[in-house]
């Protein structure tokens, strides 16, 4: 029975056929509220209007509970990350990029090849639908840049009060290519330590634009996406041993984190680590420590040493590492401690973050 | 950073360090306070103990603002928190200070309480000016330092007739307690403070000026360097210190030139004489009740006076048990000495307030300092010399 049939026979039958929608969502005035979570026509038309329509792919638009595919072989790796930041629009991003981008490289931290992922939405009722494009829309964009389509999705809303406007929660799946071993245990005395780029910039954007705490910066959030850089590392140094994107906590907290699991000490060196002077200077002013400063676009890599000099030219040479740097090594110290020889001439312990010296910023 | 990054040149601390092992003499000890908390961090995170002789040695005083701030002061605000609907307003390192029963006023604000952090006291009057059918209490505190904006804040309240709008005044005073320390150095129990010499505070000078220390270095024999919170002023002020000594000398020095004058700041000294007077005595955290201390708000700026408008009575209330705060304040003890420290006590879960604020010394030993073990340094190639 074609459309044409259809119409007939609901004509014979005393009825009209409308849209499914009667109008569109109104970005303008419009605001997110029950029924958009209630799982009714509302909800359809959300998912319909804006999700699947900034999100597009074929996988997406099967319209199921799942999302079906096959995987080349390989070790398959998956990850997830909640976002919650605050404000939600940031100086060189926004919650949707930021859900895009973390998850991206939280796989590629394994050295794989990220593939699709999946986005879950908690709502807050009244969140304007204008933000809400905006957020989409910044999502899609992400996604497409990095070639990882959103296939699969959830959108909860939750009564004013009861949320911040916004929560995306997104997971990532991928495949490591054949060789490639890298994990938080492997670093060994003689390693070297690389990072990415300069330090802190997320973490400074996110501050300065808080609500309490405007001050003017041209400092940006890094946030972007790692895998293109870890493809060229990978394929340069197949040996690697550690990769991490040192987000929440900063550099600090991360290679503590990797001392600890690898049971190896670390030594820094600060008159390697880059850091932008704005954002030295906006530490200096708030009291904050640069290493403790949130990330979003750089990572940590631990690899033998006879492949720092050659990584490190593949990193600078790529747009998302061209700050690149050697900034310390690893030692046999079994407590895992992480230490610095300060610009000053002294050494300091470099401890975990204790407490949060930001409330959400990522 | 212009300006900062020329006080941290490792090309210039190598010469003073070379002066400093030349002219500190081995046959003798120095036991130097560096009485704040500024100072202190910058000694862990520069490291400048590693460029040090081990015969110099910093004693770490009590100039933290939220480590004096005695247990019963913020059991206060919890309760103007809890009992009246006002919006209490503080520093960040204040929030997470452990009051009495481990609570703290981060833990009042996650049950429900109204509190917020600010970074200024500009912050708290905006958030009056905002909530209008609200009352908004700053809890004030530090030293003289912080408390210039207080009376700014108070002065502009006034002017603009915000009567939502008061503080909870908890400002303190440098030199006196630096004179209960230098008072307690025979007794205590039969303990000895050994404090040759201090470094004196850099910011609270740049309010007060270096006249006030004229006093403790005559009637108390001690030379007082007035230092800046960069590590390079840290270590020229104690070769300053050092020479002082070694000459027999007791006098006021100032390192700090480039901010610190002998008479200080007289606008913001004239504008906090305006608005708050001496209270006769006052609890402090580590030194018990210290005479004409800390300050209060005049009588003629009461209406913006929390203390008044609520009738807070002023809780006492003991230390944590087994907590040696106290001692460690008065430079008695070192916090690797306390039993807590860093097994009940770390700054994930502070019980005594000198682990709460980075500025604070258990917090300053715990994160730059717990595992320093020199063998271990040394023998994974880092540079001591």
């Amino acid at each position: 029975m074609d459309a044409s049939e259809t119409r007939a026979r609901f004509a014979r039958l005393g009825l009209v056929l409308i849209r499914r929608f009667p109008s569109h969502l109104d970005y303008r005035q419009g605001s997110v509220d029950m029924t958009h979570g209630g799982g009714g026509r509302a909800m359809a038309q959300l998912i319909g209007e804006l999700f699947v329509k900034y999100l597009d792919n074929e996988l997406l638009r099967q319209s199921n509970d799942f999302a079906a595919f096959s995987l080349a072989g390989g070790r398959v790796v998956i990850s997830t990350d909640c976002h919650v930041v605050s404000p939600i629009v940031f100086p060189g991003g926004d919650i949707g990029s930021l859900a895009v981008h973390g998850t991206v490289n939280d796989v590629s931290m394994s050295g794989a090849r990220p593939l699709y992922l999946s986005a879950g939405f908690i709502l807050e009722e009244g969140l304007p639908l204008r933000v809400l494009e905006r957020v989409v829309a910044s999502m899609a964009r992400a996604s497409r840049n990095a070639d990882v389509p959103v296939i699969a999705g959830d959108t909860k809303v939750v009564e004013r009060g009861k949320g911040d406007g916004i929560f995306i929660t997104t997971t990532g799946i991928g495949v490591v290519p054949e060789g490639v071993h890298i994990s938080g245990n492997r670093a060994r005395p003689g390693d070297q330590v690389l990072v990415s780029g300069t330090l802190g910039d997320h973490g400074v954007a996110i501050m300065s634009s808080r609500e309490n705490l405007e001050f003017h910066t041209t400092i940006e959030s890094d946030s972007a996406c790692l895998h293109g850089l870890v493809a060229e590392m990978v394929a340069a140094a197949p040996g690697i041993h550690c990769l991490r994107d040192p987000t929440r906590g900063g550099l600090a907290t991360t290679l503590n984190e990797l001392a600890l699991q690898s049971g190896v000490g670390i030594v820094l060196w600060e008159d390697q680590i880059p850091i932008r002077p704005a954002v030295s200077a906006a530490c200096e002013l708030l009291g904050l420590d640069p290493l403790y400063v949130a990330n979003e676009g750089k990572l940590v890599c631990i690899c033998p040493a006879e492949d720092s000099d050659r990584l490190l030219a593949v990193m600078r040479s790529h747009p998302q590492g061209k700050e690149a740097a050697i900034v310390g090594r690893v030692v046999d110290e079994e407590q895992g401690l992480v230490w610095m020889e300060t610009r000053f001439g002294g050494s300091r312990v470099v401890d975990w973050l204790a407490g949060e010296q930001l409330p959400r910023i990522c | 950073m212009r300006y900062i990054d020329e006080f941290r040149q490792q090309g210039l601390a190598k010469p003073l360090a070379r002066a400093i092992h030349k002219e500190a003499d081995p046959r003798r000890d120095y036991y130097l306070m560096e009485f704040c908390g500024g100072h202190t961090h910058a000694i862990f995170r520069y490291g400048i103990q590693d460029l040090l002789p081990g015969n110099v040695h910093f004693v770490h005083g009590p100039g933290c603002p939220v480590c004096v701030l005695p247990v019963g002061r913020i059991d206060d605000a919890i309760h103007l928190v809890e009992t009246q609907d006002v919006i209490l307003c503080s520093y960040g390192d204040m929030l997470r200070v452990p009051a009495s029963k481990r609570r703290s006023l981060l833990k009042v604000k996650a049950a429900g309480g109204d509190v917020r952090m600010v970074y200024s006291t500009q912050d708290a009057l905006r958030i009056a000016r905002d909530n209008p059918g609200r009352q908004v209490v700053f809890f004030a505190i530090g030293f003289e330092t912080t408390t210039p904006p207080t009376a700014v804040a108070i002065r502009q309240a006034q002017a603009e007739q915000l009567e939502n709008f008061s503080v909870f005044c908890n400002h303190v005073l440098t030199p006196p307690a630096i004179q209960s320390i230098l008072n307690t150095t025979d007794e205590c129990d039969g303990e000895k403070v050994a404090i040759d010499g201090f470094l004196g505070p850099s910011h609270v000078s740049a309010v007060i000026g270096s006249q006030p220390y004229e006093f403790f270095a005559e009637k108390f024999r001690k030379p007082i360097v007035i230092a800046g919170f960069e590590p390079l002023d840290v270590m020229q002020s104690t070769l300053m210190l050092i020479r002082q000594l070694n000459d027999g000398r007791s006098m006021v020095e100032n390192e700090y030139t480039r901010v610190v004058t002998r008479e200080g700041n007289s606008k913001a000294k004239a504008l906090v004489a305006e608005v708050m007077e001496l209270r006769d005595t006052f609890e402090w955290r580590g030194l018990g009740q210290v005479p004409y201390s800390a300050l209060r708000i005049k009588p003629t700026y009461e209406a913006f006076d929390a203390e008044r408008r609520y009738e807070i009575r002023g809780s006492v209330v003991g230390d944590a048990k087994g907590c040696e705060c106290p001692s460690i304040l008065r430079g008695l003890k070192r916090p690797t000495d306390c039993k807590l420290f860093g097994s009940v006590c770390t700054p994930e879960n502070p019980v005594g307030s000198c682990m709460v604020s980075s500025e604070g010394v258990c917090a300053a030993y715990w994160s730059y300092g717990r595992l320093r073990n020199e063998s271990t340094l040394r023998s994974a190639g880092a540079r001591l010399d």
